[in-house]
C-alpha cells in the first residue's frame, strides 16, 4: 500500500464506482432575446422538416409532382427544378463541401450556433423540453416530483403526468419518422397508404426507427448525445480560433462574486467587486447542465439561454446587461487592460471561409446549368479489341450507353467521326442500312447499345486513331459526344 | 485495487498507476448508460453464438439453434430470383429465337443471360470476351463453319459439332498424308495454291497448275471448285483472311496432312432451352452474325 495515500481519500478511491450515474438535468424556463431567436428558429426547422413533402411541384405527365423527392426504386432525385440521375451524386459532395464550410464560417463568427441554434438533437430536445414543462411544471416542480416518485410517492396525478408526457413525446416522434418517409414516395398517397394500412412494410419500419430514435435521443439520451456521441464538439475545439465569438463569462466583470449585500457592503469599504451574484440563474437553465462560469467547455453547446437567464437578473439589480454574453478571450484581455473591445468579423480565415464557399457554389452552379439532358457514355471491348473479318475489313466493338433525362421520348441518331468511312452497325436495330442508324430513348431513360465500327480493308489505319461517337437529337438538334479509339488488330 | 492508488491533485480522482511521459491516467468511471451498452453487447454476442453458427470445432463447427446455413440462404435467393424472372424467362422460352433481338427489353434480357453462360460454359475454349484461339473459332468474326445465322448458331450450341451426338454436325477434313492420298510433294503444291487463293504469297517456282489439279481432285468436293467452303459440311472458306488454325505455309501442310476435325460439345443436356436461346442470342450480338 502506498504509504503517501491517506487513508481517506484511498477508501474513496477504492469505492470509486464502476460507472458514474447520470445526473438528471431539469433546465429552467427562460425567456429573453436568445429564447426567442430559438423559439423562431425552431419553428422554422420543424416547420421545413414536416412539410417540405407536401410541397408540389409540376414536371409533366407520368413524373412526380413532388417538389423534394429521393426516388429509391427509380434511382432519381428530385429537388424542385432540379432532377439528379446517381452518377450526378457529386452533386452531394458539393452540398457537403458547402455545408462543412459553412460551419467553419458559423464557427469562426460565432462559435457553435449551429449546436445551440439548428442542430437537429437541438430542437427536438428543446421541444420535448418545452412539452414536459407544459405537463410537469418547471425546474423546481419538476425536481420535487422526481425526488417525490424516486421516494415510492406514486400519485395518480403523477401517473396521469408521465402517461401524458410520454404519449406526447411518442406522438411527435411518430410524427417525425412518419414525415422521414414521405420524402421518399409521393406524400399525400402515403399519408393516405399509411393511414389505411396499405403502405409498403418499409415505410413502417423505418417510421418505428424514427420513432425510437427520436424518443431515445430527445426524451432520455438529451444532453449527452452532444457530450459523449457528438464528434462536432471536438472538430470545433480545433477549429475555433481568439476571434471567434462565444458565449462566455466576462469574469473580468464577474468576479468576484458575492452576494448582493455583501457586494454593497464591500463596494462602501473601497473594494472590488463583481456584478455576479452567484445566483446560479445560468446554471439552473443550461440544457447540457454545466457553469458557463467556469469558461468555454465541450459540454458548451452555446445556445445562449445563460445570457437571457443572466440579463434578467442583471436587470433585476441594476447592473448593466450582458455578464454572460457573446465574447472572446481578446477582449477580455483588453478591457481587464484598460484598452477598448474590437472585434473582427473579417479576417483571413472568414474571408477565406467565404471565397471557398463562393467557389464551390459558383462551380457547382455553373455545372448544374450546363450540363447535359442528352449524354452519352463509349466502353470499348477489351477482349477482342479488335476482330479482322473474312475480307480484312476490321471491326471494334463498343458497349454505347445513351441517357435522355428529358421527360419525353426521344429519337436519336448514332454517328461516329474522326476516320472517315467507318460503317456504323447497332446490333437488333432496324435503321442500320443508312449511314448514322436511329434509336428511340425512352423519356427519363438510359438504353444501352452495342455498336460495331467496321472500317473497310482499303482504308489505313494507324495502330489506334482516335473516333468521336456524335449522338444527334433529331427533334432538337442538341448533340452529345464521346471520345473513344478504333484499335487496328 | 493495486497498491498503485492515489489521487491526482487537481481533479480529486484516482488514477489508474498508468503513467506515460508524466501523465498519469485518472480512473473515471464511465457513464452507466455506456457501461450497460457493453454488457448488452456481450449478452448479444453470446445468443449469437447460440442462435447462429459460430464456433469451430474439430470436425464441423456449432451450427446454432436456427440451424442456419449461408448456402441454404443463397438457394432461397436464387429460387425466388428464378421466380422473380419467371414471367420474362417464360416469353424467351417460347419465343423464335429469331425474334428476340427485335424486341430491346428482350434483347437486353438474353444478353445478360447469355453472357452469363457463356462465362460459365464456353468462355474455356472460347475466351471471355469470345475471341477465340487456335483451333477455336472467334465468334467476333464474319466467319463461320457451320453458319452464323441465329438460328444456326442455335442449332451449333445445342447440338455440337462432330459431339456424337444424333443431330450434330458431322464433316471431318480428312489426313491426306497420313492416309497416303497424296504425296508429300504434292501435299506442299496444293498448300501453296490454297494459300494462293486467299492472297498469301507462295514459295517460288510451284506448279500452280498442279495444285489447281490436285486441288479439284481432293478438295473441291468438300471445299468447292473456287475454294469457298461448305457450311453444311462445314469445310472452311479457303479464300478469305480467317485462318482457324494458321494460314502459314507450315500449318497449312499439316492440316492437308493429318486432317482436322475439332470438337463442339452438344449442351442440349446441360443447358435448359431457354439459356441455349439465350446463349445463341448473345454470341449473334458479338458481331459475327450474318
Amino acid at each position: 500500500m502506498n504509504k503517501l495515500t491517506r487513508p481517506s481519500e484511498l477508501e474513496k478511491a477504492t469505492e470509486a464506482p464502476l460507472y458514474a450515474a447520470r445526473k438528471q438535468v431539469y433546465p429552467q424556463s427562460v425567456s429573453g432575446t436568445f429564447r426567442s431567436i430559438k423559439w423562431r428558429l425552431m419553428a422554422v426547422c420543424l416547420g421545413i422538416y414536416y412539410l417540405l413533402p407536401f410541397v408540389r411541384w409540376d414536371r409533366g405527365i407520368g413524373a412526380p409532382n413532388q417538389a423534394v423527392l429521393i426516388d429509391l426504386p427509380n434511382r432519381r432525385f428530385y429537388f424542385f427544378f432540379i432532377e439528379l440521375w446517381p452518377q450526378e451524386v457529386y452533386y452531394f459532395t458539393g452540398l457537403l463541401i458547402l455545408a462543412s464550410l459553412s460551419l467553419f464560417l458559423m464557427n469562426a463568427l460565432g462559435g457553435r450556433i449551429w449546436c445551440g441554434y439548428l442542430c437537429p438533437q437541438t430542437v427536438w430536445t428543446d421541444l420535448y423540453y418545452a412539452v414536459e414543462r407544459l405537463i410537469e411544471g418547471d425546474r423546481r416542480e419538476r425536481m420535487r416530483k422526481a425526488a417525490k416518485a424516486a421516494d415510492g410517492g406514486v400519485t395518480l396525478q403523477r401517473m396521469y403526468e408521465v402517461t401524458a408526457k410520454h404519449s406526447i413525446w411518442l406522438m411527435i416522434a411518430w410524427w417525425t419518422g412518419g414525415a422521414w418517409v414521405l420524402y421518399f414516395d409521393d406524400a399525400p398517397t402515403l399519408v393516405r397508404e399509411l393511414l389505411t394500412f396499405q403502405a409498403p412494410v418499409l415505410a413502417y419500419i423505418w417510421i418505428g426507427i424514427l420513432t425510437f430514435t427520436t424518443y431515445v435521443l430527445a426524451g432520455f439520451m438529451r444532453e449527452q448525445v452532444c457530450v459523449y456521441m457528438c464528434p462536432w464538439p471536438r472538430i470545433q475545439a480545433a477549429l475555433t480560433d481568439e476571434w471567434a465569438l462565444n458565449v462566455t463569462y466576462k469574469y473580468d466583470r464577474g468576479e468576484k462574486r458575492t452576494s448582493l449585500k455583501k457586494a454593497a457592503e464591500l463596494r462602501a469599504l473601497g473594494e472590488r467587486v463583481g456584478d455576479c451574484v452567484d445566483c446560479r440563474q445560468c446554471i439552473a437553465v443550461c440544457p447540457t447542465g454545466i457553469d458557463i462560469r467556469n469558461g468555454p467547455q465541450l459540454d458548451c453547446i452555446q445556445c445562449g439561454l445563460c445570457i437571457d437567464a443572466c440579463d434578467s437578473v442583471m436587470e433585476k439589480i441594476g447592473r448593466p446587461n450582458r455578464l454572460i454574453g457573446y465574447d472572446n478571450d481578446i477582449n477580455i484581455q483588453r478591457r481587464m487592460a484598460g484598452q477598448p473591445e474590437i472585434y473582427r468579423p473579417v479576417r483571413p480565415r472568414t474571408i477565406a471561409y467565404v471565397a471557398l464557399i463562393a467557389g464551390v457554389g459558383a462551380v457547382m452552379l455553373y455545372a448544374l446549368l450546363t450540363r447535359h439532358l442528352l449524354d452519352v457514355n463509349v466502353l470499348h471491348d477489351r477482349n477482342p479489341v479488335a476482330v479482322r473479318l473474312s475480307d480484312g475489313a476490321v471491326r471494334n466493338a463498343y458497349t454505347v450507353r445513351l441517357l435522355n433525362k428529358h421527360s419525353t421520348e426521344r429519337t436519336v441518331t448514332v454517328g461516329v467521326d474522326g476516320i472517315p468511312g467507318l460503317k456504323v452497325h447497332v446490333i437488333g436495330n432496324d435503321s442500320n442500312g443508312s449511314d448514322r442508324p436511329s434509336v428511340v430513348i425512352g423519356k427519363d431513360q438510359t438504353e444501352e447499345l452495342r455498336v460495331l465500327l467496321t472500317a473497310e480493308p482499303d482504308i489505313r489505319l494507324d495502330a489506334s486513331s482516335p473516333v468521336i461517337f456524335r449522338i444527334t437529337d433529331v427533334g432538337s438538334g442538341e448533340i452529345a459526344t464521346a471520345r473513344d479509339n478504333f484499335v487496328t488488330p | 485495487m493495486s497498491d498503485h492508488t492515489e489521487i491526482d491533485a487537481v481533479s480529486g480522482t484516482s488514477t489508474t498507476g498508468h503513467e506515460w511521459d508524466g501523465i498519469k491516467e485518472l480512473n473515471t468511471p464511465l457513464p452507466r448508460w455506456w457501461l450497460l451498452t457493453f454488457y448488452a453487447t456481450i449478452i448479444w454476442a453470446v445468443g449469437y453464438w447460440v442462435v447462429y453458427p459460430a464456433w469451430p470445432m474439430i470436425s464441423g463447427y456449432t451450427s446454432g439453434v436456427l440451424g442456419y446455413s449461408s448456402r441454404a440462404s443463397v438457394a432461397v435467393d436464387l429460387a425466388n430470383l428464378e421466380k422473380l424472372r419467371g414471367a420474362k424467362m417464360a416469353v424467351l422460352a417460347t419465343i423464335p429465337v429469331g425474334d428476340i433481338e427485335k424486341d430491346p427489353a428482350l434483347l437486353a434480357l438474353a444478353r445478360a443471360r447469355g453472357k452469363a453462360a457463356f462465362g460459365d460454359n464456353c468462355a474455356p475454349c472460347h475466351g471471355t470476351g469470345a475471341a477465340g484461339a487456335k483451333g477455336f473459332p472467334n465468334l467476333n468474326d464474319d466467319d463461320w463453319l457451320w453458319g452464323g445465322k441465329i438460328e444456326q448458331i442455335m442449332q451449333t450450341i445445342e447440338f455440337g459439332a462432330r459431339s456424337g451426338h444424333a443431330k450434330a454436325h458431322e464433316g471431318n477434313m480428312l489426313a491426306f498424308g497420313k492416309d497416303g492420298v497424296l504425296k508429300p510433294d504434292e501435299i506442299v503444291t496444293v498448300a501453296n495454291y490454297v494459300r494462293s487463293l486467299s492472297g498469301l504469297p507462295t514459295r517460288q517456282g510451284y506448279d500452280k497448275a498442279k495444285g489447281e489439279k490436285i486441288f479439284a481432285d481432293n478438295c473441291a468436293a468438300c471445299h468447292g471448285a473456287d475454294g469457298k467452303g461448305n457450311q453444311e459440311l462445314g469445310a472452311p472458306n479457303l479464300t478469305d483472311k480467317i485462318w482457324l488454325y494458321g494460314s502459314d505455309e507450315a500449318t497449312v501442310i499439316e492440316t492437308i496432312t493429318n486432317g482436322r476435325g475439332g470438337v463442339m460439345p452438344s449442351w442440349a443436356s446441360r443447358l435448359d432451352a431457354p439459356t441455349i436461346k439465350a446463349l445463341a442470342v448473345y454470341v449473334h450480338s458479338l458481331g459475327g452474325g450474318k
